[in-house]
Formats: C-alpha cells, structure tokens, sequence
C-alpha cells in the first residue's frame, strides 16, 4: 500500500479530522486473522493498511524438512476451505519436477476431486459473504452441500476434513463404488441447493445494494496487482489454467465446461463468477465421473516412485527392498537438481508451488504462491472511498483464507 | 391450570448457579485456522450446537464466559488471545479445540506456541486435527459436567488453581544464551545483531 | 453472467527465442536454462531492473505472477548464497518467463520492482521479512509475516527449524491474574 495517500491531504485541523480504526484480528468477518488499520473521515475510509501475519506458522520452512508424501499433511493445513486442492497442486510440481506421467484413471479422480473442491470452497466463500451481510440462510444452505463433500472425501481417505489423499505418482487408496455413487448423488442434488442460494441472493435487494458497485477492480489493476482466478475472470481477464495450461484430465475434458467471466469486477460480479463457475464444476464432474476410466490408481511399481501393494512388500523381496527405499530419509526419490515451479487453478486462483531440489526425497525449497496473500494486497485499493460497512462486503468477495495467506 | 408451587423454597445456591451456569455458556469462538471451519460446521445445521445450549457465538469477549480456541496461536497472535481471555469477566472456562491450540500439533515450528496451555488456563483438550463436530460437542458436555460438579457461586474452584500448570521458563540462564531447538526451559530471544 | 468465448486455440505465440534473441541483444552476459516447461533467464542484478522493464514495456510480460527468493547456503556445489527469482506471466499469450538473480553477503540489495508491478509490494516485503533482502525503491519495506520485534530471517538455512525460543517467550496467565 503506498503510504502517499495521507501526504497528499494537508496538514492541519484536515489531518486532525480523521481517525483510525482498528479492524480485527478478532473480529466476526474477518473470520480468521487479518487486521486492518483504517483511517476514517467520518465513515468513508481513506486508507486502509491490512496487518497481516497473525497465522503465520512456518509452511515453508516445514517443507525443507518433510518428505514430498509427507509435506501433503501440511498443505492440507494450509488451505482449510478446500484441502484436497492443496494437495493436488503440491504433488502435481513434485510430479513435475520428477517427470512423473499420471495413470488415466488418477488423473480422472484427482479431477473430480479438485472440482468437488472448488465447489465447497465457492460454497463457504459465497455463504460466509452473505452471512457478513446479514443473510444467515444462505450460508446454512451452502453448509449442507459441504457436509455432502466432506462425506465423499470421508469416504475415500477416511479424514473429512483434510484427506491427506493423494502421494507421488498416485493416490493413498483407489476409489470404492460407494464414492462413484455418492458423486453422482451429489451431481444430481447440488443443482437444487444451488437454485436455492441463487434465489435467495441473486436478487436480493440488500445483498445487491450492498454489493454491487463496491469494491471495482479494474482489468489493467487486476493484472498489474497479479490477480488470478475469480477475482481477475470478474475484472475481465480470461485466463484460466485449465484451459491455457491443461492439466490434470482437464485437456480431455476441455469442451465440458466454460471458462466465467465477467466485466465489471465489483463484489457482486465476484460472487456471480463463484456462482456460475460452481455449476460449470458440475458439469466437469458429471462428465468425469461418468468417464472414469478403468485400471491401477498408481504408475507402475517399476519407476520406484509409489510403495508397493502391501501383500508384495510381505511376500516378495524386490518390494520389500523397494518400500525400505522409499521410507528411508536417506534414499527416497531421486529427483534432479533443478528447481521448477508448477501451478493448478485452485478454488481462489492460480495456486503454484516453486520447488528447488537437491537431489533428495526433501525439498530444499518449497515456495507457495498463495493467491490468497496476492489477493489481499489488492483490499487497500478495492476500499479506498468506500464505507466503513462496505469493508465487509469487500473483505467477503475477496474469499481471503488466512492459513494461505500467512502460511 | 394451578400449579403446586410452594411459598418459598429451600436450595444451596451453589448448584443453582451451577446449573444455570452450565445450560448458558456462550461461547467465544478464538477461530484461527482449520479448526474454526469446523466451529462453524457445528453451528450450521447438520450437527447444531444449539440443541446443546451453546449456540450464542459472541464475538465480543465481555459477552462470552467459553473461550474455544479454535487454531493455531502463533508469536504474533498470543498477546491478543491473552488480551481477549483477560476481558472475559469471571467465571470463565476455556476449551482447546484441536492439536494445534493444545500443543502445536504438526506445526513444530519456530512460529507456534506449542499449546496454548502453557500462556492460559485451560479447562478441556479437545484431541484431532481438526476434531469431528461430535467431539466438540462432547467436550461442552463434559464441560458442563465439570461446572455442575465443581463450580461454586463465589468462584472459589478457581482458587486452587492460583499456580499456573504448564510447563514454566527457567529464570536462571542468562539471557544471551542459545539453546538447543525446542528446548523451551532454558531459551530465550536473543538478538542476532 | 454470459461468458465469453473465446477460441484459445488461434493464439499467436511469440517463440521465446526472439524474445531471448532481442535479450540478448541489449545485455550482454546473459544466460538461459530450461527445465521442463519453465523457461529462464539469468541477469546480474545491476540489469535486472531493466531486464524486467523490458520484458514488461516491448514484449508484453504484464503480469508478475510469482516472485520467490531460496537460500543456497547448504546446496551442493552452490557458488552463490541467495538467489531471487521473478515469474513473469504474458496474459494475452499465455507465455511464462522466469527471471533470476543472484545475490551474496554483504550486498543483500536489489531494486525494487514496485514501479513496474504493484503486486510487487507485498511479494518484496516477504522476501525481505523471510530472507532479509533489501528492495531500493520499495514505498514502504517492512516486516509483513513476523512481529515487528522479531530479530533473524526465519527462512535463511542457517534459522532452525523450531527457531531461538521465541515462541516460549511469552508472559504466562494464570486463574488468579486473569
């Protein structure tokens, strides 16, 4: 945030006019840990300096200390809306940077899985907005839905929260029939909750009046402050990693689904793009699920990236002796020395991770590109000469996540 | 309809304060982090705190008498848990939702209190990463349990706790030394430059 | 919300090899290296600023999508302690490009990039927090992650893990202070 903004008002009984206000760490909607320092002149905020490392817990130095099928326990943690994206985006550069190629069937279930994230992740984002805005039931809805995912993934990991599911060149377990019919369950139930929460809010006139028209990114600032995903798609930047850079099941899947945007990048546009792209992760789903292709969840035991089945480790000595590989801090992988950086579309935007390797099964650098901690650098210009009500509505669209953002 | 209701009646105040104490706590939710999310899963509909008693979430602390810490608490973020727990007026309880709040869980890390016990009082431990909404709950019983059998209308439960019981710094080392990682008896912040 | 179509495929994509050609035309010593889809490029950082000024104003890299620095202390066979690394995103074509630079002790200076991107605030705040790299130029370089009162740069090889004991460092509450 540029500091210029106070020099340029004059000194004297002006300057005394306004006051400051302290938004947080502790407050209802700032739903975890950001402070805000605000200068006000009456109600109508004249900067806005956002405070932030109240979560800061030590990602990146745990990553150059855990193992690649390890440090998935932590960037679980690190986005606590939508975990298994994390993952995803974790183990899709270290697969990168070792030149791992997924099975079909993997890449299809990591898909489904990704989309299943985006959709509760846009669930809670969307709800916890109109909660801020006084409108309770929308979020009570968007709860519903996300007891629904948090099932499935209960369902193949057994953890509901943070699955810690997928591993290098694989996945932990492959998926049950009972997971293929809860996602089709759930494929066909969603659209009505989500016909629900339109209704409720799409033209609602509080949440409308207090929305639209407050906090507008312009497309050149969107880009110049390296917006990406929601945020950027509502300013007008079509950009979308599953289709520029597919990954993933997503160039197979390319025609199933569009890319949402919009122009005129206010909060009401952000929360229409989450809405619309909500649906359209549907339809990727329903075509994935319906696809599934058949076949080993994990590449070959031959590559000496995944664990052995358990029966061969038991019974046979070439799998013992590779499992003992794998487990062992001083052997593990063997990636090459190089340092890579990779990105999926997460939920919030482009998630990547820049990793430097040493030659070990440890990263010697795990470096996350947060979009969260990129997001929320853009609130001081969103809010500049809006009202103090409107820090809510813009603080909810921005859909910040403070483990992210602090890491 | 009449009913048969004495001219007065005879009660130690004690477990009617403990019981009106226990069937009201109103939670104040300390969310950091993961296990916030799931706070709020237990106050939305599917698992409903409310059935419970304990659904009154204030934000403000003068209004709450449950503090749930709810996350990790980092450097940055103790002094104001302890602020938040000092405006909390008596009789005040606090539960540690998760691994992180009771003692830093995966996150050994240069950042994260390793249990926020060691700073403030706490009352329940709540085990997971993060807990299901169901153990949370237990844990409000068993809080309320504990506030029937033990509390007491002057708050003198409280009394016999004066000492702190976590695990305290010793005084005696001076203070430029470095010591070992995690060996939280002897260390100090010492200044690099 | 109509969205719109867009045909991905009929882009033009400029060959990273003109790009490195024009490069390497203005600045000399400058090195390239790839691996896998990431393409880099190697400036001494008296150039870097115009490196990216260049690579922002002619060839249209508008959008600075990553910026990451690493510690090289306990890397094998490493000459230099720290390097930074700038991740430039071209969003009509699609085309990333990665700048790096390298720096030593006592020399932990850079120029800053806010001029060129505002994204850059927070990123170079953090590098400097996590690494204690200067950025000349930047608004307003402080701590963003750590207390203010925080001495050391936690990500630097030589910080352990589980830090100095700061994180016991705290006033203690009892029940009969509270």
């Amino acid at each position: 945030m540029p500091l210029e903004a106070l020099d340029t008002l004059p000194d004297g009984p002006e300057k005394d006019y306004l006051w400051t206000l302290n938004f947080g760490p502790q407050h209802p909607a700032t739903h975890t840990t950001l402070r805000l320092i605000l200068t006000l002149d009456g109600e109508t905020v004249v900067k806005a300096v956002p405070d932030i490392g109240f979560l800061h817990s030590g990602f990146e130095k745990l990553g150059e200390d855990l193992d690649f099928n390890q440090y998935v326990t932590i960037v679980d943690r690190m986005n606590y809306i939508s975990p298994i994206a994390n993952e995803i985006a974790w183990h899709h550069v270290v697969e990168k940077l070792m030149g791992i190629d997924l099975t079909p069937r993997c890449k299809y279930i990591r898909t489904i899985l990704a989309e299943l994230a985006r959709i509760s992740d846009h669930l809670l984002c969307t709800g916890a907005q109109a909660l801020d805005l006084g409108a309770f039931t929308a979020f009570l809805y968007g709860f519903q839905q996300r007891e629904v995912i948090y099932d499935i993934y209960e369902t193949i990991s057994g953890q509901r929260f943070h699955p810690s599911y997928t591993r290098v060149g694989g996945l932990l377990y492959d998926v049950t029939e009972e997971f293929v019919r809860k996602v089709r369950s759930f494929v066909q139930e969603f659209p009505a909750t989500h016909a629900d929460m339109c209704r409720l809010l799409n033209r609602n006139r509080i949440f409308v009046e207090r929305t639209q028209g407050i906090g507008v990114l312009s497309k050149e600032l969107a880009i110049n402050l390296s917006c990406t995903g929601p945020i950027a798609r509502a300013s007008g930047v079509v950009r979308d990693l599953r289709k520029d850079e597919p990954y993933l099941a997503y160039g197979e899947l390319q025609n199933t689904f569009k890319v949402i945007c919009a122009t005129d990048g206010d909060s009401y546009t952000r929360y229409l793009v989450r809405m619309e792209e909500m649906l359209e992760s549907l339809k990727i789903i329903a075509a994935a699920i319906e696809n599934l292709p058949a076949g080993a969840v994990n590449v070959d035991v031959d590559s000496k990236v995944v664990f052995p089945a358990q029966t061969s480790v038991y019974r046979t000595i070439e799998s013992m002796i590779q499992h003992f590989e794998l487990v062992m801090p001083n052997r593990q992988w063997t990636p090459p020395l190089d340092e890579v950086y990779g990105a999926i579309e997460s939920p919030n935007g482009e998630l990547g991770f820049y990793i430097v390797s040493d030659g070990t099964g440890v990263a010697y650098r795990a470096r996350t590109r947060p979009p969260s901690y990129i997001h929320f650098a853009t609130f001081p210009y969103l809010i500049e000469g809006h009202q103090l009500s409107d820090v809510v509505a813009v603080l909810g669209s921005l859909n910040i996540i403070a483990a992210e953002l602090d890491r | 309809m009449a009913l048969a209701i004495p001219d007065f009646m005879l009660a130690k105040l004690d477990p009617l304060a403990n019981w009106v104490r226990a069937n009201s706590l109103w939670p104040m939710p300390f969310a950091t982090a993961c296990c916030g999310i799931e706070l709020m899963a237990t106050g939305a509909s599917k698992h409903d705190i409310a059935r419970f008693g304990a659904e009154v979430m204030r934000f403000s602390p003068r209004q709450c008498d449950l503090m749930i810490v709810a996350g990790r608490v980092v450097m940055k973020m103790l002094p104001v848990l302890q602020r938040i727990w000092m405006q909390m007026p008596e009789p005040k309880w606090c539960i540690s939702m998760g691994a992180c709040a009771s003692s830093g869980g995966v996150f050994d890390t240069y950042a994260v209190v390793q249990g926020v016990d060691r700073f403030i009082p706490v009352d329940m431990y709540v085990p997971g990463c993060p807990p299901r909404p169901e153990q949370l709950i237990q844990s409000i019983l068993d809080l309320q349990d504990k506030i029937r059998a033990s509390g007491t209308l002057q708050g003198t439960e409280f009394e016999q706790r004066i000492e702190h019981q976590g695990p305290l710094p010793n005084a005696d080392v001076p203070a430029d030394v470095v010591t070992a990682p995690g060996d939280y008896k002897k260390s100090r912040r010492v200044s690099l430059n | 919300m109509p969205a719109r179509n867009v045909d991905r495929t009929k882009r033009i994509i400029m060959p990273f090899d003109t790009i490195i050609t024009a490069l390497k035309g203005r600045f000399a010593d400058l090195a390239t290296s790839e691996f896998r889809d990431n393409r880099r490029v190697v400036v001494a950082p008296a150039q870097l600023f115009d490196v990216l000024k260049s690579l922002q104003e002619e060839h249209g890299f508008d959008l600075l999508f990553e910026m990451t620095a690493a510690d090289y202390l306990k890397y094998p066979n490493a000459v230099d302690r720290f390097g930074v690394v700038y991740g430039l995103l071209n969003t009509v074509t699609g085309e990333r490009v990665f700048v790096k630079t390298v720096l030593n002790e006592p020399d932990l200076t850079l120029p800053s990039a806010f001029s060129l991107w505002k994204g850059a605030d927070w990123l170079e705040r953090e590098i400097y927090d996590m690494y204690g790299i200067l950025f000349d130029g930047h608004p307003d370089l402080r701590r963003i992650l750590m207390p203010e009162a925080f001495a050391g740069h936690p990500l630097r090889k030589d910080y352990p893990l589980r830090g100095r004991g700061e994180r016991h460092n705290f006033p203690v509450i009892t029940r009969a202070n509270s």
